[in-house]
């Protein structure tokens, strides 16, 4: 017990780069994969809260712009929402490592990017957009027409009527599906150093240790269950947070109402 | 494949390249898009049999049945694909063998565990050492379309269960009305009207299925993009005719339009397969339907 | 000594016979490591260790058929029984021995070199590229130079073009072809860093009859001169022989 005190004091922010410099070579007790793994889910949730946040509002403004009437804001959008929707996050990062490897040589304020803490946020941080302005368009096509109109009558237009009717409206219709999204990206943080971005000096995320324990002791069924079990723990974190978030978005509905959605939002997710 | 291709190092361009595209290797390339489809197109019943059946449980009355439903929902949504595809298919193959070494070889006297080895009779191995490279290959693809199943019908499962429960009350309840057993009902009404409602939540499911393809090389198939990397590596003239040097750029680019394509052509589709789903539905998009064809 | 080798050998030959009836041996490779072992432009498998396995297979009297896999999961595949050997240019080293056998080696041990792109980078603190899960990225590790890993080889020989790197550790047969290419642009630098026992053919623990049967074989190679031919063959005038 006191020595996995130590390891987890040992290994805790190993992938931040901070505690023991050497990774565990020999041995590797449950203790140390635990412990390195779940400091890798530092990784994971800072690309995906940071993705998440800041991919809200572009989604926003490429749902706003999709649903646009002006041909000038409806195409860029919509060819946005298309090329990061239609191809593999894998081959995403593969060219946007290439490019900023390339703009990197042009000029020095690149030089970060070529890291995966800026450039694999990047990289998640757009897909998000995409994906989310999706779900975000369809909402704001199902909004009930009387809303509108009833903001109209009440002498509201143009920022305050999207404020205080149009954008909650979108919010309440599309949070199930925006739920899901959020568990899809956070998922895909895997990917980026599995795939995309090198590791400097073995700090990795959650994954990436998780392989690295595979890797030196040739059985998958101990490390890989481990990173399911944290991932598990994580999701179930993100459903409860959505779920405050989507009862605080209903709550002016009447009880009853507001009751069946809850419930129903629960079993569905 | 051509006559000239005899002796690259001395052609054109224009021949190199049209010999170059067609050695060997390339035509794996090309074999392992139409790999790609077929498994997508098997995947997709397969995974939506096991959503199916995952809603189904989690609906049930009986308690044990609704939590196992719930807890495959939870669990197998809970876990990225990449990790579960990292050691879920060596587990699923060594599960069956095991069971067909307690059937086929009950008088084995030795362990099937010996420190890490995991040993089971001959007769017990799926498919047989002996068998051709095909069966092996073969019994691969049914793993990976398996396991893309199982995690793909989680999700699936997920969708089935919010949309039966979308599907209007008074609809089932015009059933009981009419004295249909509550079999018939569900099998009558619910399963046809639920589609319309569970259609927009599937085809955001198989897109995103779509994009896991990449991940197959985890299970063990050789699929588009590990031949991208691996004709796109730069290639010495020892072990060439053909030498060249990085070009993983071009080969994702022709990968980047294939799915892009892919993409388009499913969403028209799905797009018409919705129209139809939507005639005469108690919805916002059939009332339009409806009054597009008053007009 | 000699004397004793050549009776086993003979032993585990005729032994290799009685294997032969009940089973296909499968040998499992990753097809993507030249000049070990690489697809070739026909789409089969070439290489070395293709050529070594198939003379292997021949005087072992057995029958052979080659199977690819994924380099991470090589191994737990091998204990899984879905293959029976691993030939892909694995070095022997003690860790992978605690879980599968190896055959004597039918490589010698080479050093690993660094490349880089010019003579006065410093190795000892500079960053080093090297692919995930080497030996290589591990012997960095626990140097003081800054440890840059990338997911396959190609992208370490591109971190160094693009200055991502300062250098790159690889196996020597590996880095060799993509030096003699690069027209003086990759130049091998300081010290080559001894790493493993060798490249041996891997097998499952419970297996040691097959791992008898290969290495009599591998030792009929060895004794003939057929072996170093092979390495001559395929790694050059300079490599080292048995």
């Amino acid at each position: 017990m006191t020595s996995c005190l130590h390891t987890i004091q040992d290994y805790g922010l190993r992938s931040l780069g901070i505690g023991e410099r050497l990774l565990p070579r020999e041995g590797f007790t449950l203790c140390e994969q635990v412990t390195l793994i779940g400091s890798g889910m530092i990784w994971n949730i800072y690309f995906g809260v940071l993705a998440l946040l800041a991919g809200f509002f572009l989604a926003t403004a490429l749902a706003l712009g999709k649903n646009a009437h002006s041909r000038w804001l409806r195409k860029p959008a919509e060819w946005f929402i298309f090329l990061f929707r239609g191809s593999p996050l894998f081959i995403q990062f593969f060219f946007a490592y290439f490019l900023f490897l390339s703009l990197k040589s042009v000029h020095p304020f690149f030089a970060p990017f070529t890291a995966a803490w800026a450039g694999a946020l990047v990289v998640l941080f757009l897909n998000t957009a995409a994906y989310s302005a999706e779900i975000f368009y369809g909402a704001l096509q199902s909004i009930p027409k009387g809303d509108i109109q009833a903001a109209d009558a009440l002498g509201m237009s143009g920022w305050s009527r999207f404020r205080r009717i149009t954008w909650p409206t979108m919010l309440r219709l599309a949070w199930p599906a925006y739920t899901n999204e959020a568990i899809f990206l956070f998922h895909a943080t895997t990917l980026v150093f599995f795939s995309g971005f090198p590791a400097w000096q073995q700090r990795g995320d959650a994954l990436y240790y998780a392989s690295y324990f595979a890797d030196k002791t040739f059985n998958p069924f101990i490390p890989y269950p481990i990173l399911a079990g944290f991932f598990i723990l994580c999701t179930l974190g993100i459903i409860a947070l959505f779920g405050l978030i989507n009862r605080r978005l209903n709550r002016h509905l009447p009880q009853e109402a507001r009751q069946k959605m809850r419930l129903r939002f629960n079993l569905i997710r | 494949m051509f006559s000239f291709c005899a002796d690259p190092a001395t052609l054109d361009r224009l021949p190199w390249f049209a010999c170059y595209l067609t050695t060997g290797v390339h035509m794996s390339f090309y074999v392992a898009f139409a790999k790609v489809v077929v498994l997508l197109l098997i995947t997709a019943p397969v995974a939506l049999a096991f959503g199916f059946l995952g809603a189904m449980a989690a609906r049930a009355h009986f308690l044990p049945v609704s939590l196992l439903g719930k807890t495959y929902i939870t669990i197998v949504r809970g876990v990225p694909d990449i990790a579960f595809f990292l050691f879920f298919v060596i587990a699923l193959d060594q599960g069956v063998e095991w069971l067909r070494h307690k059937v086929l070889c009950s008088d084995w006297d030795q362990p099937v565990r010996q420190g890490s080895d995991f040993v089971v009779c001959a007769q017990a191995k799926l498919p047989l050492n002996s068998a051709a490279q095909w069966v092996h290959e073969t019994y691969g693809f049914a793993l990976a379309i398996i396991t893309f199943s199982i995690v793909f019908g989680a999700f699936a499962a997920n969708v089935i269960f919010g949309a039966m429960r979308a599907v209007p009350h008074t609809q089932l309840e015009t059933g009981a009305a009419y004295g249909m057993s509550r079999h018939q009902i569900f099998r009558r009404i619910l399963i046809p009207q639920m589609w319309v409602y569970a259609l927009p939540g599937l085809s955001n499911l198989w897109m995103v299925l779509i994009k896991a393809t990449p991940l197959l090389f985890l299970l063990g198939i050789e699929d588009i993009v590990y031949w991208a990397r691996e004709l796109g590596g730069t290639k010495s003239g020892r072990f060439t005719s053909y030498p060249h040097g990085d070009w993983r750029m071009w080969y994702f680019l022709v990968l980047l339009v294939f799915y892009l394509c892919f993409t388009r052509v499913s969403e028209i589709l799905l797009e018409r397969i919705m129209q139809r789903l939507t005639r005469g539905q108690a919805t916002a998009g059939g009332e339009a339907q409806r009054k597009a064809g008053l007009l | 000594m000699k004397k004793t080798i050549l009776a086993t050998a003979v032993l585990a030959l005729s032994a290799g016979v009685g294997l032969a009836q009940d089973r296909t041996v499968r040998m499992g490779t990753e097809g993507a490591y030249a000049p070990y072992n690489f697809t070739n432009d026909a789409g089969e498998i070439d290489g070395f260790e293709r050529e070594l396995g198939d003379e292997l297979c021949n005087r072992a009297e057995l029958t052979c058929e080659w199977v690819k896999n994924d380099w991470d999961s090589i191994i737990p595949n091998l204990v899984s029984g879905n293959y029976d050997t691993i030939m892909a240019g694995m070095t022997v080293t003690d860790e992978r021995e605690m879980v599968i056998d190896f055959t004597q080696d039918y490589q010698p041990p080479t050093p690993s070199p660094y490349v880089a792109l010019s003579e006065d980078v410093d190795l000892e603190t500079g960053v080093i590229a090297a692919q995930t899960g080497t030996l290589q990225a591990a012997f960095v590790a626990e140097t003081p130079a800054t440890l840059i890993e990338f997911a396959t080889f190609d992208e370490t020989i591109a971190a160094l073009r693009s200055g991502e790197a300062d250098a790159v550790l690889a196996d020597l047969e590996y880095l060799a072809p993509v030096v003699e290419d690069s027209s003086g642009e990759l130049l091998f630098v300081g010290d080559r860093v001894p790493l493993g026992k060798g490249i041996g053919m891997g097998v499952r623990k419970s297996d040691s009859d097959l791992r008898d049967t290969f290495d009599a074989a591998i030792s009929s190679m060895k004794e003939d001169g057929s072996l170093n031919e092979l390495l001559i063959k395929w790694f050059g005038e300079n490599t080292a022989t048995y």
